[in-house]
């Protein structure tokens, strides 16, 4: 039955508001909270949310006619309340596969929160989940090497990775910046890092830093007998030249490398996810900016979104707050995304904010990372929270010790031992962690200073993006 | 200065030598390595044995004692083996891995007896 063309501007509604829709197993499905201008009826917003992030546009155009619009079209399927929120409402849409390039993040998100975000007719809107369908997630590459390979390269089993950011973040030559991260390796690191914003700058240009950051690797390794590394940050103003520091890290033989994926850009994060995978190098990943993007409960994209794009983008690790440290992450939340990175298939589960059941199938994990002000008064509840497969990282926690890094190093490599033996034992760590770090204390004496010198530091704010899960 | 302690780690001391996972706590007793077991059993996981000079310490292969112990629970039955092969090799580092096979890879690995360090 062919259609009329009819210009002018229809109510979104009309074409993209299908209440009766049942998602297929191969639609993207996407999660929006909605906050609409006063006076727009909820249908309509979502069916406008549904239109702008997919083939819509403000009014009719012949063109329309010239595709299968019924197909290609979003489509807003349900609407929910937010749980104590008035001021909005979740909107859920079905979109289907082939609006998306294969394995490109970069598409997908270019549609589901592009021009849609400005939109006047929202005050505000925030992507809370998106459901990969497998047969999207088999398009992409994901994490280079995946948890256990990373074990196996490293030979780290049975306990978290430990690693410790050097600082100051800015302006240490070269040869002292190595020099910070031999003593933390020599002291029973697995890593150093290096931080978000050492790049290339004039006071250490990259090169440097690489063959120091190298010789402070292999004379640990050696010393320690142990398997280290360290984060070697290939971020740079364009993808040939992060390309160019990539490959010399692998000429060097370091095991891993690090790229920021949100100021770097997902475009540059896929190609060198790629190519580590094709060159058996690990890869750390920072999320600078996630905070401008997820921390608003209104406005903006949710980290378990964030998660999923690297994931699917590729990484080995990926921070993921610490819960117990300086920076935001409420308990619940953080378990949530924290499920999201490693497991293989997470179910809805709205008390941990998780929207849809995601199957990753047989993508790899990405182990997450605590970081963020975080000392050895925290292993316990760290150990309890993320399991042995996580990064805890501590940088001013292991380069603040009263007697430098190895000690400080060595203090933590020696409490999160203690905690994964007395938690193997049946112990109960947070309720236990003050005597069970006081026992280990016992036979480190570089524990019990820093168990002396931090003993008073506590970061107790209040979340400000909570979980909407509180009835009004 | 005076209170603070120098790290004592080099390339000439043979105690600066590290064998990952519990090797910055002291040596395991008994009956330590007995909650270990149970832990590794508890978790549904394959134990195995495995044994090295310590000198070789560094690769990825270390001697496998027999074969892993698929499906064995009684923690005296892997203690027994555990003994048996310390007994065997008394100057190598022994390890007790428990070998998890959904994921592929060792969900526990510890070195239960220590050999010299070299």
């Amino acid at each position: 039955m062919a259609k009329t063309y009819d210009a002018g501007v229809k109510d979104y509604r009309e074409t993209y508001w299908m209440p009766d829709y049942t998602p297929k197993e191969t639609d993207i499905l996407a999660c929006f909270k909605v906050t609409p201008q006063p006076g727009v009826p909820r249908e309509e917003v979502a069916a406008a949310v549904a239109a702008e992030s997919s083939t819509g546009t403000w009014t009719t155009v012949w063109t329309d006619l010239l595709t299968d619009l019924d197909y290609y079209k979003g489509r807003a399927y349900a609407i929910e309340d937010v749980p104590g929120d008035d001021s909005c409402f979740y909107a859920f849409v079905a979109y289907p596969i082939d609006l998306f390039e294969e394995g490109s993040v970069v598409n997908v998100m270019t549609s589901l929160v592009g021009n849609v975000f400005g939109f006047k007719a929202l005050r505000a809107l925030r992507l809370e989940d998106i459901r990969f369908p497998l047969a999207y997630v088999m398009t992409c590459n994901g994490p280079p090497q995946g948890i256990q390979v990373e074990r196996d390269l490293l030979n780290k089993y049975g306990r978290p990775l430990l690693g410790c950011t050097i600082k100051p973040k800015l302006g240490l030559s070269a040869k002292n910046y190595g020099r910070a991260c031999y003593e933390g390796l020599r002291g029973g690191l697995d890593f150093t890092k290096d931080d978000e914003n050492v790049n290339s700058q004039p006071f250490m240009r990259w090169r440097h830093r690489f063959d120091f950051v190298m010789e402070a690797i292999v004379k640990a390794e050696a010393e320690t007998g142990e398997r280290k590394g360290h984060y070697l940050n290939v971020t740079a103003p364009t993808a040939d030249e992060m390309m160019k520091r990539a490959e010399y890290a692998k000429e060097i033989g370091a095991p891993i490398i690090m790229h920021d994926y949100l100021t770097g850009g997902w475009s540059a994060n896929t190609q060198l996810a790629q190519w580590c995978q094709d060159n058996g190098m690990l890869l750390h990943i920072h999320r600078a900016m996630h905070a401008v993007l997820d921390r608003n409960p209104h406005h903006g994209i949710h980290f378990r979104v964030l998660t999923k794009i690297l994931r699917l983008s590729g990484g080995d690790h990926l921070h993921s707050g610490t819960v117990v440290g300086k920076l935001e992450g409420d308990r619940d939340a953080t378990l949530g995304w924290i499920d999201i990175m490693r497991d293989s298939f997470i179910k809805e589960d709205r008390s941990r904010g998780i929207f849809f059941d995601q199957d990753w199938g047989a993508m790899p994990g990405v182990l997450p990372v605590a970081s963020g002000g975080i000392h050895v008064w925290h292993m316990p509840a760290l150990v309890n929270i993320f399991g042995d497969d996580s990064v805890l990282q501590f940088g001013g926690g292991t380069l603040g010790h009263p007697w430098g890094n190895a000690a400080g190093a060595a203090a933590n490599r020696v409490a999160v031992e203690a905690c994964v033996e007395a938690r193997n034992q049946g112990r109960e760590l947070e309720k236990e962690g003050k005597e069970i770090l006081t026992s280990a204390a016992a036979n480190s004496p570089e524990l019990k200073a820093a168990m002396e010198t931090w003993k008073e530091i506590k970061f107790e704010f209040d979340t400000v993006d909570k979980l909407d899960v509180s009835h009004k | 200065m005076s209170d603070m302690q120098d790290y004592n780690s080099s390339l000439g001391n043979a105690q600066s030598r590290k064998f990952e996972t519990f090797s910055y706590l002291p040596a395991m007793d008994a009956d330590q390595i007995r909650t270990q077991i149970e832990f590794i059993v508890s978790k549904g996981w394959n134990p195995s044995i495995e044994h090295t000079e310590p000198q070789n310490a560094n690769g990825a292969y270390w001697y496998m004692w027999k074969l892993p112990m698929f499906g064995e629970t009684d923690v005296d039955a892997i203690l027994a083996e555990c003994d048996a092969c310390h007994k065997a090799h008394p100057n190598n580092h022994v390890r007790l891995l428990g070998l998890d096979n959904y994921a592929q890879c060792a969900g526990a690995s510890m070195v239960i007896f220590r050999g010299e360090a070299v």
